[in-house]
This record gives structure tokens, C-alpha cells and sequence, in this order.
């Protein structure tokens, strides 16, 4: 499983990086930015399901 | 001047969002026009059109091909080409349009980004308890006017960098500011002399003495290799102004408003804290102090109804926000709602350039005054007033503490 934010989708809305600061950031303009690199814990993965759930732009994945 | 309305007799063909129905309790009235229209129309301000769904919503704010932003409060008057501003706008980049808007926009990010607005939360949390202790020994307190209200103006003037003891001066001056947005021009702009002479004083001074603060800030940003002009920078910070307090005051007062109301949830927030940034969202969603307005582009056919050129759109990211389609148990304030893909900040290329800073502010009013008054409850809930136009919240809030 790997997690992606769509940078055409993403407009610094902040939800995925408050839900789930190990696995996404932000950049200088505050949009989100994926920090995680390789396997997510178990526990990583069910926070970035719920950061994708919450973003209201669509931007945020978590995919195969 | 204020000019008799007729009171509106249904919302679907003829609606007003000043109507004292839709101030007092707008969300029936969309609840109603989803299940009827669901874009509702009036020949009032020249002809205006108001999407009551978030798919609706959605589409819209997304669509600047078809929609511009050129002027986002809707006003008396059918607007015509001759009226508008330019693409650029005269408060970048709210009232911009692509492609300007994004080198606007651009400008003012960094300033807003988590990683400038986070470390202002000891000083947000200092101002809160100085105006919390200000309240101190008294039974009723006015939540709205003597607590929320003062926190916006005081936060953007630190971050300004404008002396401490300007803030009642500061506080003044903004409220005239944002009291003129509903003001014909020559008004506004009369309104506009002496406040405009105060900041060019406030920016001169800091061209003079540079320090790490927004307005030095603003004053180093640049277009194409070029610093931007002194009217450029006032521009700016009479946006930020505009944008950032009246709006937030409101998110604070509707959130308390609340809570003065359900024991429950206040008792929940006082036993789990961490809770906090949860509910947060819940209050944003339900509560979503923000509808904007868009002008068609062109004549149209457009979510199933006849679009003319300069008809005004009406945006309500609230009602958006209380779509049974885009939520279960739209209606119902959930504190601990997991899934919430709410819109009070906006959606696409202007999604509010605030938001951090506003979720800062809300979030530590509401521990704030929650760890002053575990228990506190609606004094008198006639005497409660809610602002009319498109920001929503409570003016008048007499909440019970002792
Ligand atoms: C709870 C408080 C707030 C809410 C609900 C809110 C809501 C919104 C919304 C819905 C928009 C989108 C406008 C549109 O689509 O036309 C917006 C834009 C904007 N907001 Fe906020 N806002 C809040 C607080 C703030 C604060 C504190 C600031 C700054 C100090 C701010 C600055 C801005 C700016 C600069 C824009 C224009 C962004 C652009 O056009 O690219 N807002 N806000």
C-alpha cells in the first residue's frame, strides 16, 4: 500500500497532515506533501485512510 | 440608509439571504429548496441563483471558466462590464481570477502556511486567558462581543507587527473596515481616509525599520523580480482584514453557542481534550460562518437552469455543509465525527488562504474559555443576535458562567 496526493487535486485544505503527521507534511505554501517512504505500520495505514476520507478536495490516495 | 425589503414568501423563486427568516434560521430553508429545486432563484440584486446542494456548491466553486470572482460580495444592482474590476481585482487574490490569481495567491501562502502560523499559538493562547481574566467575577459574560470578537483583531495585528497599544485603535479601525464592505462607494471610500493614513504610517515605519513580522513581510514579497507597492501592501492587508475576522469571531461564537447549549458536548471536550481538533471540524462544518458569491460568465444553461451573463451566484458552502447526500446525519452536530469532508473553507483555487490560522484561533478560544468555565450555559437566549449578510455568527451572546 502506498499513499499519493494528487498535486492538481491539492489546495493546502490541512486535514491530512493534522490527521496523520507521520505520514504526510507540507511544503512552503502549506499544501500537503506525502512523507512516508515505504512500508506503512499498521497504524500509519489507518491514519492515512482517514486523511483521505476527510480531504475535501479528493486529493488525497491510499492505493495498492 | 436601510430600505424596506418585502419579506420573502418562498425562497425557491424569490429568495434573500437577509431575510429575517434565513438570519434567524437558515437551515430549513435549504433543507427545504434541496428537496424542491434544488437551485433556487430571485430577481432581487438584479437576478441571483443559490445551489443549495454540495454537489451544486462543488461544481461551481470549482468552474472559474464559467464563473468569475471579480466581485464576491453580492450587492444591489446587476453588475456589468463597465462596473467590474479587472481579472485582477481590487482585493487580490479572493476577487482574482485565473490566471493572476495564482501569482496572488502565491504571495501570501508562505505567510500562512502551518509552518509560519504554528508557533503563534503560545501568543494566541496569552491573549485568550488576558481576555478571559478581563471577565473575571462576573456571572453572565458576553461570550460574543467582550471574548470573540477581540481575539481576530488582536492576533492580526501581532502578526502585522503594529504597536500594542494601537490594539483598541486597531480594533476600531477594523470594525470600520469591515462594516464598509455594505456601504455604497463614496462612502466607503470617505470611511477608508483615516484608516489608510494609519497603515501607510504603520508600513512607512517598518520600510524605515525592517523586523520579522507579516508587514515587513509583504514588503519584501515580489512580482516578476519587482517589490510590490506601498497601495499594493495596504491592499492586501485590508484583505486579510476582511477576510480573517468577522469570519473568525463568528466560527468562535457559533462553537460556544453551542456548547452553552448541550451539556453533553461540553462535557465531553472537558474530559477528553484531545477530542479538541476533532470537534473542530464538526463546529466548521455545522456551524460554516462563510457563503461567498460568484458572477455568471456568460448565458448558460447550468445545473438544469437558464444562466444569464452577470447574474450573481450565491455560494453557500453552509448549506453545502448540511447536504444529507455528502453526509450522514447531515443535520445532526456529531462531536466526534470521523469522516467529514466539510467545505467552510472554500473548495478549488481559493480555498482560504486562513485556514490555518483560523483553526489555530478557534481551536484555542474554545480550550480556553472551556478550561475558565467547565460548565457554563445560554443566559438568555432572546437577547442572542445573529449577524445578517454572508458571514453568520452570533453578535450578541450572553452565556451564564457562575
Ligand atoms: C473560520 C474562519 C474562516 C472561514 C470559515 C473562512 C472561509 C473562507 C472561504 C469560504 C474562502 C473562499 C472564498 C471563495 O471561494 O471565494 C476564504 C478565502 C480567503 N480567506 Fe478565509 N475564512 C476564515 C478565516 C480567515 C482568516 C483568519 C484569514 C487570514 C487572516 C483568511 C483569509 C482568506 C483569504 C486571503 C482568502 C482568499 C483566498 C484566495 O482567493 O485565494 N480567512 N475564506
Amino acid at each position: 500500500m502506498r499513499v499519493v496526493i494528487d498535486g492538481d487535486l491539492c489546495q493546502g485544505q490541512g486535514r491530512c497532515f493534522s490527521i496523520a503527521p507521520s505520514v504526510f507534511g507540507f511544503d512552503e505554501l502549506g499544501n500537503g506533501v506525502v512523507l512516508a517512504s515505504g512500508e506503512l505500520s499498521e497504524g500509519e495505514l489507518e491514519l492515512a485512510r482517514l486523511a483521505e476520507a476527510n480531504c475535501p478536495e479528493h486529493a488525497v490516495g491510499v492505493v495498492e | 440608509m436601510t430600505i424596506e425589503k418585502t419579506p420573502v414568501a418562498d425562497f425557491a423563486t424569490d429568495f434573500d439571504h437577509t431575510d429575517p427568516a434565513w438570519v434567524a434560521d437558515p437551515y430549513p430553508i435549504w433543507e427545504d429548496l434541496r428537496q424542491r429545486c434544488p437551485v433556487a432563484h430571485t430577481e432581487r440584486y438584479g437576478g441571483a441563483w443559490f445551489p443549495a446542494t454540495h454537489a451544486g456548491v462543488t461544481q461551481i466553486a470549482k468552474d472559474t471558466e464559467n464563473f468569475t470572482s471579480r466581485t464576491v460580495i453580492m450587492n444591489d444592482g446587476r453588475p456589468d462590464e463597465l462596473a467590474l474590476p479587472s481579472p485582477i481585482g481590487v482585493a487580490p487574490p479572493i476577487t482574482s481570477d485565473p490566471p493572476f490569481h495564482q501569482i496572488a495567491r502565491k504571495l501570501i501562502l508562505p505567510a500562512f502556511s502551518p509552518g509560519a502560523i504554528n508557533p503563534l499559538e503560545p501568543q494566541v493562547r496569552a491573549l485568550c486567558r488576558s481576555l478571559l481574566d478581563r471577565l473575571e467575577g462576573r456571572d453572565v459574560v458576553e461570550a460574543s462581543w467582550d471574548y470573540a470578537r477581540l481575539i481576530p483583531p488582536s492576533v492580526i495585528r501581532q502578526m502585522l507587527g503594529f504597536p500594542e497599544a494601537d490594539t483598541d485603535v486597531f480594533i476600531d479601525v477594523v470594525h470600520t473596515i469591515t462594516e464598509s464592505v455594505d456601504l455604497p462607494e463614496d462612502e466607503r471610500i470617505a470611511a477608508f481616509e483615516p484608516i489608510e493614513e494609519y497603515f501607510v504610517a504603520q508600513i512607512e515605519d517598518h520600510q524605515a525599520n525592517p523586523r520579522d513580522d507579516l508587514t515587513t513581510f509583504l514588503l519584501n514579497a515580489e512580482i516578476d523580480g519587482q517589490k510590490l507597492a506601498v497601495e499594493h501592501v495596504f491592499g492586501t492587508m485590508i484583505l486579510i482584514l476582511v477576510a480573517g475576522i468577522d469570519t473568525t469571531w463568528s466560527a468562535v461564537g457559533s462553537s460556544l453557542w453551542h456548547l452553552a447549549q448541550n451539556p453533553s458536548d461540553l462535557e465531553r471536550l472537558v474530559s477528553e481534550p484531545d477530542l479538541m481538533p476533532v470537534a473542530v471540524e464538526e463546529f466548521l462544518r455545522f456551524y460554516a460562518p462563510v457563503t461567498m458569491a460568484r458572477l455568471v460568465k456568460h448565458d448558460m444553461e447550468y445545473l438544469g437552469v437558464p444562466m444569464k451573463e452577470y447574474d450573481w451566484i450565491l455560494l453557500g458552502f453552509p448549506a453545502a455543509n448540511r447536504d444529507p447526500a455528502a453526509f450522514a446525519d447531515a443535520d445532526r452536530f456529531v462531536i466526534d465525527r470521523a469522516e467529514n469532508r466539510h467545505v467552510a473553507f472554500g473548495l478549488g483555487i481559493h480555498r482560504c488562504a486562513g485556514s490555518n490560522l483560523a483553526r489555530l484561533e478557534l481551536r484555542v478560544a474554545l480550550e480556553e474559555f472551556i478550561a475558565r468555565y467547565p460548565r457554563f450555559t445560554l443566559a438568555d437566549p432572546d437577547q442572542v443576535t445573529w449577524s445578517q449578510g454572508q458571514i453568520r455568527g452570533p453578535r450578541r451572546l450572553p452565556i451564564r458562567v457562575g
